[in-house]
């Protein structure tokens, strides 16, 4: 039996397996604390988060429901600054764009093409290196963590630490085993230490950027007045493949707009802060258009709408396209946390994958469906978002959406809030069942019997039960 | 299929996907009021304004992000950039246009000057160093930004050696904060934020310094040389 229950079938499966993966479970319970509380630490810095978080928010705000303005005067002042603007209404189209666009930059047909890439999510979405490779043409990633992901044949499973699910030691693997079969082999004798791995992908990339003919990019920001690009980055790898190619294309989600040059100064502190709890990223590059004899002398620009002016359609959902991809709200989930990144079926995992997935490709399969019950609720999501984009709020509507489309498990959803609503309404009987829960404990099974119930508890071991309820402990020890 | 007149080759389809996605937003927001713009109640500054602080605040941010920070006169500047790249046994050094030729007076080491016909990747791959100034420098995020002026040169000349020597103006180019960045740079150039060397925490989250850039940034912090009769002194007046 699948378990269809509340609506929930893939992710529960999915989370299932990563849960019972114990390598997998402590690297991402190592990776998410380390980058919380580093992130706390840099926000305490400013005293003006609560601003800046609300100015975020509402430049984000602003420029989506102006979308259209702000889509013409970007693509007019990056055709201003010599670069040429490019729509694409979904991932079909934009791969075939691109690969169109690759093929005209006139490498010999005989040559075998290739291209260099730094990390982007929209790219990834559009799924453009399968596209790309079925036209004969090689995607090389070139940020460590997807190099190790695309050498692993493996899928990404955080937005900004793909490769958070494996450990150093499968990385020398990877990298012994594999780097051989792309281009330069991982040097003999490599070990585990982080200093290696990353000197070993410098060694594997550079050759490769040196003769890179064609970059592509995403982009973090783009500025509609000026048609300004920003790409924030760490490695370097990002300047390599903006700057070195003679080609450069960046595909980019429509929503990644912001009107003003001034606007980006809110960003560039918000963005750092929460995803790798920098006061500034080692890297930021911008771009305008082509510069005389700096950087590629061709820069081509594909809009990607791909479900974003559906989500925009969503008046509750549309808060999503504020997303900035820094990734903070992952790192608090207590869900993620535990099931790691691939059990969202996406590329876009944590909680905001959980809003974002459902409403680019809609709900119509199990697995995006089951999306919006991803979550307890807790709402650390909202808390950490830099642009304040209350996931909660969106997770329950969705489910409502997922509810309304009727199917096996909705029923079931509806009459188990109507029980608990009634227990919760009722204070007697609730404190009568929690007596009898404790009194009971060493009876209670590891799993819940029951249709549905036990569905829920496939995955995930029932909370040892206290020895009394806190109401009666709170009688005696504090009344 | 393409007109002759647009050679673009996927500009006929995309046209029409333009004028789709311009319709769907549109659309999509026939019910949505237009939201204020943004109010912007966050500080334009978190520091004091007093140039001291400030330069001492940058210092201590590019160090925390592991770039070499060095503070010296103008006049010692040759000699310091010497002496760095003696102790990285420097043979070769990149040089971008409008850098001053008073800078590289004090060492003997090959210059390889971005001029005429420009350096190619692998010619930058062979070369050790590169030695440039700033548009400006950032103190509260210890970041130095280029702009491709006189003295930066283009972007790849700062990324492919893997040392790069970074030359800021202790006077004029120090600003405290991102807010007081942004309306002295010109979003028409080219720029290249830079806080600490290259970095990943990749594997494990552990920080790496050095994948691709450059693995080490020495940042000098030249203020003017405090002549006996009072010649230079500071941006004083503001």
């Amino acid at each position: 039996m699948s378990g269809t229950y509340l609506g929930m079938p893939a992710f529960p499966e999915a989370a299932h397996e990563a849960v019972r993966n114990d390598t997998l479970r402590a690297n991402l319970r190592h990776a998410t604390h380390t980058i919380r509380d580093k992130r706390a630490v840099a926000v305490a810095e400013l005293d003006d988060w609560t601003e800046l978080r609300e100015a975020g928010k509402q430049i984000k705000e602003h420029t989506l429901s102006r979308l259209d303005h702000y889509l013409v005067q970007l693509e007019e002042s990056v055709t201003a600054a010599g670069g040429t603007v490019h729509w694409a209404a979904d991932a079909e189209e934009a791969n075939r764009i691109v690969a169109d666009l690759v093929k005209a930059t006139g490498e010999g047909d005989t040559e075998k093409r290739e291209v260099v890439k730094v990390k982007s999510m929209a790219t990834q979405e559009i799924g453009l290196n399968e596209a790309l490779e079925a036209e004969g043409i090689a995607a090389y990633e070139t940020d460590l963590a997807e190099l190790i992901v695309q050498l692993g044949e493996d899928r990404p499973s955080h937005i900004l630490v793909p490769a958070i699910h494996r450990n150093r030691g499968e990385i020398r693997d990877i990298f012994r085993s594999e780097m051989e079969k792309w281009g330069r082999a991982a040097p003999e004798n490599l070990t585990d230490s982080p200093a290696e791995l990353a000197e070993a992908a410098r060694l594997h990339l550079r050759e490769k950027f040196l003769r890179a003919e064609v970059g592509i990019s995403g982009a973090n920001f783009m500025v509609a007045e000026t048609g300004t690009m920003v790409v924030v980055e760490s490695e370097g790898n990002g300047r390599m493949c903006l700057t070195l190619p003679e080609t450069l294309i960046s595909v980019v989600g429509i929503e990644k707009i912001v009107p003003t040059w001034r606007d980006l100064e809110v960003f560039l502190q918000t963005l750092p802060r929460s995803s790798t709890a920098e006061r500034m990223n080692p890297y930021t590059s911008m771009w305008t258009g082509t510069t005389d004899a700096d950087g590629p002398k061709a820069f081509h620009l594909v809009l990607l709408d791909n479900g974003r002016t559906d989500t925009l359609a969503d008046e509750v959902g549309r808060q999503a396209l504020r997303c900035i991809r820094c990734s903070a709200c992952l790192n608090v989930c207590p869900v993620y946390e535990r099931a790691g990144g691939h059990a969202y079926g996406s590329v876009y995992p944590g909680p905001i994958g959980a809003i974002l997935t459902p409403q680019l490709r809609g709900t119509a399969s199990e697995i995006d469906a089951s999306l919006p019950y991803a979550s307890s609720l807790c709402g650390a999501c909202y808390d950490v978002c830099p642009v304040a984009i209350d996931i909660p709020e969106v997770l329950v509507h969705l489910r409502e959406k997922v509810a309304e489309q009727g199917g096996p498990g909705h029923r079931l959803e509806k009459a188990a809030i109507k029980a608990a609503g009634w227990v919760l309404d009722h204070p007697a009987v609730l404190a009568a069942g929690e007596r009898v829960a404790a009194k009971t404990r060493r009876l209670h099974p590891k799993k819940l019997p029951g249709p549905g119930a036990s569905q829920w508890t496939d995955s995930r071991d029932l909370p040892e039960m206290p020895a009394e309820p806190f109401r009666d402990w709170w009688k005696k020890n504090r009344t | 299929m393409t007109s002759p007149s647009t050679p673009r080759p996927t500009s006929s389809s995309t046209s029409s996907s333009r004028e789709r996605i311009l319709g769907r937003v549109r659309a999509a927001l026939a019910d949505a009021p237009t939201a204020p713009p943004a109010a912007r109640d966050y500080l334009t500054s978190h520091t004091a304004d007093d140039p001291t602080v400030i330069l001492d605040l940058l210092h201590e941010n590019l160090a925390d992000y592991r770039a070499l920070v060095h503070r010296t006169e103008e006049r010692e500047l040759p000699s310091l950039i010497a002496d760095l790249l003696t102790k990285h046994g420097a043979g070769s050094v990149a040089v971008p246009p409008g850098l001053p030729a008073s800078w590289l007076s004090g060492t003997a080491v090959e210059q390889r000057h971005d001029e005429g016909a420009p350096l190619t990747p692998y010619d930058l791959d062979a070369t050790d160093a590169v030695i440039t100034g700033c548009a400006l420098a950032i103190a509260e995020t210890g970041t130095i930004v280029l702009d491709g002026g006189p003295g930066q040169g283009r972007r790849a000349l700062t990324l492919v050696p893997d040392v790069h020597i970074c030359v800021v103006r202790a006077a004029d180019q120090v600003v405290a904060s991102v807010p007081l960045a942004m309306p002295r740079l010109d979003p028409a150039r080219p720029l290249t934020w830079i806080s600490g060397p290259s970095a990943t925490s990749d594997i494990e989250l552990d920080r790496v310094e050095g994948v691709h850039g450059p693995r080490t940034l020495h940042v000098v912090l030249v203020t003017e040389t405090s002549a006996p009769g009072g010649r230079g002194g500071t941006a004083a007046g503001s």
